[in-house]
């Protein structure tokens, strides 16, 4: 298994692996937002954390069709089906691969960006907490909601559908959080909250994943 | 003993059954060739015998994890060199040394090629070849000669050989002569009847 998620890192850095897609969009709507609504900085600070957690959520959709959709169309996906490695742990290898080449990128980025909008030095911290703990919930929503979609062509618009709902509430508390640190204010709920979705989204749902690529394999 | 067998096996594609009746084990130093007419189901045969579908109905026996599957797609990614992708399956089934297969399959001086310049051939070869690092007793092959030219299919047709010969067995989809003592099994007599009623399960569904 750790070949395969050697495999898939090693992909998204060669030519054309997609890697830096969610990054550099992710640059480019943050440094956009203070053109967009003006450089007053009490306002960017009051929308700092939304706006860089949204930022973060759409940076990870914009890669997540790409996951079983390559192997897919290749074949790999039959061979790894038949492979000795049990097919749950395939999704959640890939899903792994998928955060450390998209996730990751945009918690080291985030502080930096944050500074863009002017985000509360108080914040910094809880941005980087949050985001650590919600971005792999993105990546393993995420690969569920490409599992389900893997047979389509095109599935990327069905995908998002799909997903965007179950990204919400990692939104809410992960935002949340930021808001409240920002303010000095206690965390510990949401960041429980969060950090429960995300254990639960990686215990659960590589067998939901794996399920329905069985399924697709047909 | 058979290393892989089928009772009453009945085969769907899209929920619709294509062969139904299949009965049939392959042995130990066996090559089971299938023939059949473009669309007669020999694909969806084979897709069930790799475990990738469960069967209609019927059953299919052999040990878990003994069958290693080839199909039209070689499953390569084009920017990984021939040796990544080979090495990376040999990987995952369990570091078999890709040596051996790199030099039947005449890859050598390919090795540090991205598998995206490959031509067809070559990246059927390569295909091939990862059968040969799986280490898997059962080859199932589904056209596995497309795009190879005469030097290449003598080339596949000693691995399976080979292959046999070391007490392995293999069950191939193809339309041509391979050259090699085999049973030949002729699917279009399953074709399945359409005018039976079944269940009304809708499974297309799924």
């Amino acid at each position: 298994m750790i070949r395969l998620l050697w495999r898939d890192i090693t992909l998204a850095f060669r030519s054309g692996g997609g890697f830096g897609l969610g990054l550099g969009f992710f640059l480019i709507l943050v440094t956009l937002v203070p053109f967009g609504v003006g450089p007053d900085g009490e306002m960017l600070s009051a929308i700092a954390p939304g706006i860089l957690w949204v930022g973060a959520l759409l940076a990870c959709l914009l890669s997540l069709d790409r996951i079983f959709a390559l192997d897919f169309e290749d074949g790999s996906l039959d061979l790894l089906a038949t492979a000795p490695i049990p097919l749950e742990g395939v999704v959640a290898m890939k899903a792994l691969a998928h955060w450390i080449t998209t996730g990751l990128p945009l918690v080291i980025a985030a502080p930096a960006l944050g500074f863009l909008l002017h985000l509360d030095s108080a914040a910094y911290r809880w941005l980087i907490v949050t985001l650590l703990i919600g971005t792999p919930a993105l990546s393993f929503i995420g690969s569920f909601g490409a599992a389900l979609t893997v047979g389509l062509k095109r599935g990327g618009l069905l995908m998002s559908l799909l997903v965007l709902p179950l990204y919400i509430p990692t939104l809410i508390f992960g935002a949340e959080v930021v808001r409240r640190g920002a303010g000095g204010f206690l965390v510990a709920t949401p960041l429980a909250m969060q950090a429960g979705i995300t254990l639960g989204a990686i215990a659960l749902l590589p067998f939901a994943a794996a399920a329905a690529i069985r399924v697709a394999l047909r | 003993m058979s290393l892989i067998s089928v009772k009453d096996l009945t085969v769907s594609r899209g929920g619709m059954p294509v062969l139904e009746g299949l009965s049939f084990a392959v042995s130990a130093g066996e090559v089971l060739v299938l023939r059949g007419p473009n669309g007669s189901g020999k694909t969806t045969l084979l897709r069930t015998l790799a475990g990738l579908q469960p069967p209609y109905a019927g059953e299919v026996t052999a040990e878990p994890e003994s069958v290693a599957y080839a199909a039209h797609a070689d499953g390569l990614k084009a920017t990984l060199s021939v040796a990544e992708n080979l090495g990376f399956w040999a990987g995952v089934y369990g570091g078999h040394d890709i040596e051996p297969a790199i030099q039947h399959f005449n890859l050598d001086a390919l090795r540090d090629r991205p598998a995206g310049n490959l031509s067809a051939g070559q990246k059927r070869r390569l295909g091939l070849a990862r059968l040969m690092v799986t280490g898997r007793p059962i080859w199932v092959l589904d056209e596995p000669t497309v795009s190879l030219d005469a030097a290449s299919v003598m080339l596949f047709a000693s691995a399976v050989k080979a292959h046999v010969a070391a007490g392995g067995a293999a069950v191939i989809a193809t339309h041509i002569d391979l050259g090699f003592e085999e049973t030949v099994f002729d699917v279009t007599p399953f074709k399945a009847r359409m005018d039976v009623v079944r269940d009304d399960f809708d499974e297309a569904f799924l």
